[in-house]
């Protein structure tokens, strides 16, 4: 891997190899993570993009070892601060849970217990991994919550979630998850369930408190948008595997893979007019639980060759440092180019793509 | 997104989540239960918590307590009163246990056959009913809420672990629930006390008092039944979210199925118990005409009925005046198990 490492005397936060996680399922074998590595530097912003189903829930859950024991297998290695944690039963992996890594989750409506007060929320980690004094430990609530700018902070810790909004849920959840510190957080689409004119708050306070607490982060999103500007690299994952990865800059000037290009097609652009049909990427994510042959993304590719649904593409090192793919004919190379003209040739795109823009 | 997101007030909650083997009319109860919430602690501390949460703090829920949830506080209040009072000896209505031969079949109203000095009659033997019922009044609630106690603090307990765990220990704890379910409770219970009391012929010989025979016989009865709803609501429970946020905060399974799923489950489950009184009140009358209720001449309402069903024609009313009382306490315990969980049922779209 080639690794920029700025002030890391340790080497890597977090390094991830070959991470495979199956699910047993009725089905048969779904792999959700399917070959996943990826490093992380201290402070850093990882952010990991994919469509619905495309694995990133679980790979977050996996490194974290947060998936039920029943049913799931998970191989590979997941190292933190170089000590491998894949295998720590989750009496030792409490150590971590919280203390170095944490989770802001999805739905702020569900992710906190309807009957327990805020403060009572926040001092239970605090408790059991600072172990300070409860005076002290709602001092630190009440700081915790100032610091995700919630007004009135005393006043909200007598308080019960279903007293605040959507927005001031996940402002808790954040400062539920910065309680103790952690050097790793994982956001899981934190913004996905807010109202739009919440969602940059949330982002922006999270980036400026990872910043102060020189936290790395992974952020999970659909939205290639939300990491744009957050993200000091950006995977994109898709069917469990990651697809192309890249430094944000890296990843919009020289996209490579035809599904971040999709994925990139399919928001909306201001200066479209208004009520031209939005663009979508046809079909849907494969089945995991038999997925097809070649390439994972083949049967909804504008640039699909015959070769793709045979050979699945390895991970090709592009010609900017740590920019990798998967694909035979990437985009904006003469192969993929004849590929696109190929298929318009012989009108051989899949249905709905010809709307996608180039 | 991944997957759709519940409805955090909408009906499909997790799987498992409906206890499909559970009756129907605790079935339906458990379903609204997942949907509970409190708005403090106060649906933990008992019948007295059902006035002081309306007065509490912070929203009010429901509005005013109706007049007939009164009358069933009033009434409970009066029965545990009169309880008390028989029990302690602090006041007396008469002695239950002195028979008075001429009052024998003496009834309430009846000019001729009135024995006076005493206002609902006399029993079959002649001792004072009203003392009898008084005292009855205690034997009755002690052992029913005895029983409910040991039922739901064992049986919620298992459940919240079965409904938690999953797996091994729920396959392990449903399958001991589903073959206590399927002996006929009242076999069950006639074979705890049997066991508990030793034989008939030496009843006296039994170590523990009657009144504890019969509330583990009742509670182990119940034990899968209330395990069944509280793992089903637990279940349901276990797959939000804040059950994963506490364990990626690092808490411990015990901390998280006492401090994030207890008090989620117990106001579904306190609503349960006070219909689980009414319930166990009737069992131990059920017992009692069985035989094997509060030895006499202790009495109980169970056992007053008992002891005298054979004098339903000629003396009603010591057959009746029981009854009469367990109807109410039975009705008033039902009504307010459903103020109980009308009160806390502090869905989102409520607020």
């Amino acid at each position: 891997m080639s690794d920029p490492d700025p002030a890391a005397p340790t080497g890597p936060l977090l390094e991830v190899e070959d991470l495979c996680t199956s699910f047993a399922t009725e089905r048969g074998v779904v792999r959700a993570v399917d070959g996943v590595s990826l490093t992380l530097d201290r402070g850093k912003t990882l952010g990991v993009v994919g469509e619905s189903g495309s694995g990133k829930t679980v790979l977050s859950r996996s490194i974290m070892n947060l998936l039920p024991t029943r049913g799931v297998t998970r191989t590979g290695s997941v190292r933190m601060e170089g000590r491998e944690i894949l295998d720590l039963p989750s009496r030792e992996m409490r150590d971590y849970w919280g203390a170095q890594m944490a989770m802001i989750f999805q739905d702020p409506m569900t992710s906190l217990n309807p009957v327990m007060k805020i403060g009572k929320q926040i001092t239970e980690a605090i408790r059991q991994h600072l172990n300070v004094s409860r005076s002290y430990a709602n001092e630190l609530a009440e700081s915790l919550l100032a610091s995700v700018r919630i007004p009135e902070p005393s006043t909200r810790l007598r308080e019960y979630p279903h007293q605040l909004s959507g927005g001031m849920r996940q402002r808790v959840c954040i400062a539920i998850a910065l309680a103790c510190g952690p050097k790793l957080l994982f956001a899981d689409e934190p913004t996905t369930a807010l109202d739009v004119t919440v969602q940059a708050q949330v982002l922006d306070l999270i980036a400026r408190q990872q910043v102060e607490r020189f936290m790395a982060m992974v952020l999970v999103t659909h939205d290639l948008g939300v990491v744009a500007g957050r993200a000091a690299e950006i995977a994109v994952m898709y069917a469990g595997r990651i697809v192309e990865r890249a430094p944000t800059s890296v990843l919009f000037s020289e996209m490579k893979m035809p599904y971040s290009e999709a994925l990139l097609g399919s928001i909306p652009k201001l200066e479209e007019h208004s009520h031209s049909r939005l663009a979508t990427i046809p079909g849907r994510p494969p089945n995991l639980a038999n997925p097809p042959a070649g390439c994972k993304f083949a049967p909804r590719c504008r640039y699909v060759q015959e070769r793709c649904l045979d050979e699945e593409p390895p991970l090709t090192a592009a010609g900017s440092p740590g920019h990798e793919y998967r694909c035979w004919f990437p985009v904006g190379t003469p192969e993929g180019k004849e590929a696109l003209e190929r298929n318009e040739r012989e009108g051989r795109l899949p249905q709905a793509a010809t709307a996608a823009p180039a | 997104m991944p997957e759709s997101r519940p409805d955090p007030r909408g009906a499909a909650p997790g799987p498992g989540g409906g206890g499909i083997e559970a009756p129907s009319e605790i079935l339906r109860r458990d379903d609204e239960a997942e949907q509970l919430s409190v708005e403090g602690d106060a649906g933990l501390l008992g019948v007295g918590a059902v006035a002081a949460g309306a007065e509490g703090k912070g929203v009010r829920r429901g509005g005013r307590l109706s007049v007939a949830a009164w009358v069933a506080i009033g009434w409970m209040a009066l029965v545990v009163v009169i309880a008390v009072l028989a029990k302690t000896g602090l006041v007396t209505w008469g002695d239950p246990q002195n028979s008075i031969a001429s009052c024998a079949l003496k009834g309430p109203f009846a000019k001729a056959g009135t024995a006076p000095g005493h206002p609902l009659g006399c029993d079959s033997i002649g001792r004072d009913m009203m003392a009898r019922l008084a005292l009855g009044a205690w034997e009755s609630l002690l052992v029913s809420v005895g029983a409910v106690t040991l039922g739901f603090v064992v049986g919620g307990g298992l459940g919240l672990i079965a409904g938690y765990f999953g797996g091994v220990a729920d396959s392990f704890l449903t399958g001991v629930f589903n073959v206590l379910l399927s002996v006929p409770a009242i076999v069950l219970a006639l074979a705890l006390v049997a066991f508990l009391q030793g034989s008939p012929e030496n009843a006296n010989s039994s170590v523990l008092p009657d009144w504890l025979v019969l509330i583990i016989a009742i509670g182990v009865v119940s034990i899968p039944l209330v395990g069944r709803i509280s793992r089903a609501s637990a279940l349901s429970w276990t797959q939000r979210d804040f059950v994963l946020a506490a364990r990626a905060q690092g808490a411990k399974h015990g901390r998280i199925m006492v401090r994030e799923l207890l008090p989620n489950v117990a106001p579904a489950m306190f609503s349960i118990a006070l219909l689980g009184i009414a319930i166990a009140i009737v069992a131990e009358g059920t017992l009692a005409i069985l035989g094997v209720g509060v030895k006499p001449p202790t009495p109980s309402w169970g056992n007053i009925i008992a002891l005298d069903r054979g004098y339903l024609l000629q003396a009603p009313y010591i057959v009746f005046e029981p009854s009469i009382l367990i109807f109410f306490t039975v009705l008033a315990l039902n009504y307010l198990g459903d103020v109980v969980r009308t009160r806390f049922d502090v869905r989102e779209s409520g607020i």
